[in-house]
């Protein structure tokens, strides 16, 4: 398959999206709303919840509720519930899908660079288990602000990358018809970035992705309790400290 | 006086003028003709509007740093191609070249009226400034060296953002420089950020925005998204003086704005108060 088919693949409105997963995976599962400063952004779901016998915290990206697309206000509800995670030794799990940071006057407004810094910072400096999955799109900022984690995980046929192959193609070549080239060159696509070693895992698409989601989860919980703070995060800096083009 | 004609506004439009080129220089703000040398002695502040042209990295360590005591560290000599992107080595060779420096970035250890202080400047004639593995490379090793030597870190941001011919490799350099500033705020060191125009994208969204104080140049532009896709994006028009510096202050999101020519005087202030605090912690 061409990666940009990939790419459609990885945006179809057919795909699930996290709230499916979350669905299927937790009982009970409560929502929690809001950043404390100034809304509550649907676009971010956060909550804690039970997988099995495994309290969490979940935080994801909803691709149906403003595209997917966080506001401000969205990635600071992440960091608070990140720190309430880690103030009550939850592992955190969070769900990625989106197309970018919510990108409009008000997110300027509002501090969308501080916001997305300030997630990136935080997380790398959580004391628990973190793990983040790429369940569609992974766009830019605003997905790797969510995933500053121990381990990335990819659906098969989702993606990740610095831009969308059409923003790609029309900065460096003035030209989004390029987009199936750019596609291919960005290297995007769950193996290319398994073979670049950025991710962990991949996750097959055979129609059982809400169990094998779950069950690999189930074994990540299982591997990393008990949590040693210290050399977690040592192994978590090391990871993006060396990473350096070729 | 002749200069004065060039000046006025109404000359503005007038373009292929037979001057020599290396003596005069356009104002891009106002597009007064004024001599190079007294905009240059002016540290790129037009004397006729006071609007600013860009600073390069080398005219910034001139214009913040005690003579004679900027030494240069990490300079790289690899050539980092990791997408294999058509053409891309050879911009960075020919850039390397002609600007006689490795990146966007120059790094180095510096004193600011005697403070000293590990110093990172960002430089937009290398591919707009833009932050590949190269220079998160480089801006972490600073962060690094101003830990290990205990001394206040001042880095200067110009930037379009993450360098889209390393891909992924680029953006990750966002959670590298931001996971050492998290380190470095462990450590209790001072950190200051100094936005110049412009700093955008995956700059913006990372280090840039993390300082303790951060100061941001008169009318720099600022942001996470590009103008030109916000218009596309929203389908409206975008408010005067958006993204501007100002616009930030107003916003909350930045400390202050500060003077070219007050910018070491406020620097070196802001190390005085620090270096206070630090004496007398020891007693």
């Amino acid at each position: 398959m061409k990666a940009i088919d990939i790419v459609k693949i990885s945006r179809s409105p057919e795909r699930l999206k996290a709230l499916d997963y979350i669905n299927y995976m937790c009982k009970p599962f409560i929502e929690f709303h809001g950043d404390r400063l100034f809304a509550d952004d649907p676009a971010v779901i956060g909550g804690i919840g039970q997988i099995d016998k495994h309290s969490v915290m979940i935080i994801a990206q909803q691709k149906d509720r403003n595209y997917g697309m966080p506001n401000p206000e969205g990635y600071r509800k992440v960091v608070r519930l990140a720190k309430y995670a880690e103030k009550f030794k939850l592992p955190l799990i969070t769900l990625i899908d989106t197309p970018g940071a919510g990108c409009g006057i008000e997110a300027e407004e509002r501090g969308q660079s501080t916001a997305i810094a300030n997630c990136l910072l935080e997380f790398s400096r959580l004391k628990i288990p973190t793990l983040s999955i790429i369940i569609g799109e992974g766009g830019s900022g605003g997905a790797l602000a969510l995933s500053v984690t121990d381990e990335i995980w990819m659906l098969e046929n989702s993606v990740y990358s610095i831009l969308s192959p059409e923003g790609f193609a029309s900065i460096l070549w003035k030209d989004t018809n390029r987009k199936d080239q750019a596609a291919e060159l960005m290297r995007m696509t769950s193996y290319h970035l398994m073979a670049d070693g950025f991710i962990n895992k991949i996750i097959p698409e055979d129609g059982g992705e809400l169990y094998h989601v779950k069950n690999e989860i189930l074994s990540f919980l299982e591997k990393v309790l008990p949590y040693t703070a210290e050399k977690n995060l040592k192994k978590r800096y090391e990871k993006y400290r060396k990473v350096l083009g070729r | 006086m002749i200069l004065d004609h060039f000046r006025r506004k109404k000359y503005k439009a007038v373009k292929n003028l037979n001057i020599q080129p290396d003596i005069l220089i356009q104002c891009p703000e106002c597009s007064a003709m004024i001599l190079k040398s007294e905009m240059f002695d002016n540290h790129k502040v037009c004397p006729s509007c006071g609007g600013y042209m860009k600073m390069n990295a080398r005219e910034r360590i001139n214009l913040i740093v005690d003579k004679d005591t900027f030494i240069e560290y990490f300079r790289d000599k690899h050539l980092r191609d990791p997408l294999k992107f058509p053409k891309y080595k050879e911009k960075q060779l020919e850039l390397r070249k002609k600007l006689n420096q490795d990146e966007a970035v120059i790094c180095g250890i510096g004193k600011i009226n005697d403070h000293k202080a590990v110093i990172a400047v960002m430089d937009t004639q290398f591919m707009m400034g833009s932050m590949g593995t190269i220079v998160g490379e480089k801006i972490t090793k600073s962060i690094e060296l101003s830990i290990k030597k205990k001394l206040p870190l001042i880095i200067f941001t110009a930037s379009g953002g993450a360098r889209m011919q390393e891909g992924m490799f680029s953006l990750m350099q966002m959670a590298k420089t931001s996971q050492a500033i998290a380190k470095h705020n462990e450590k209790k060191l001072l950190y200051i950020s100094v936005l110049t125009d412009p700093t955008t994208g995956g700059v913006s969204a990372s280090f840039a925005n993390l300082g303790d104080i951060i100061i941001a140049e008169k009318n720099a532009l600022i942001g996470f998204a590009g103008q030109r896709v916000i218009k596309q994006v929203t389908g409206t028009t975008l408010p005067e003086g958006f993204q501007r510096a100002e616009f930030l202050l107003n916003h909350g999101l930045i400390d202050i704005i500060v003077e070219r020519h007050n910018l070491k005087k406020t620097l070196t202030d802001i190390l005085l108060i620090h270096n206070h605090i630090q004496n007398t912690k020891k007693g």
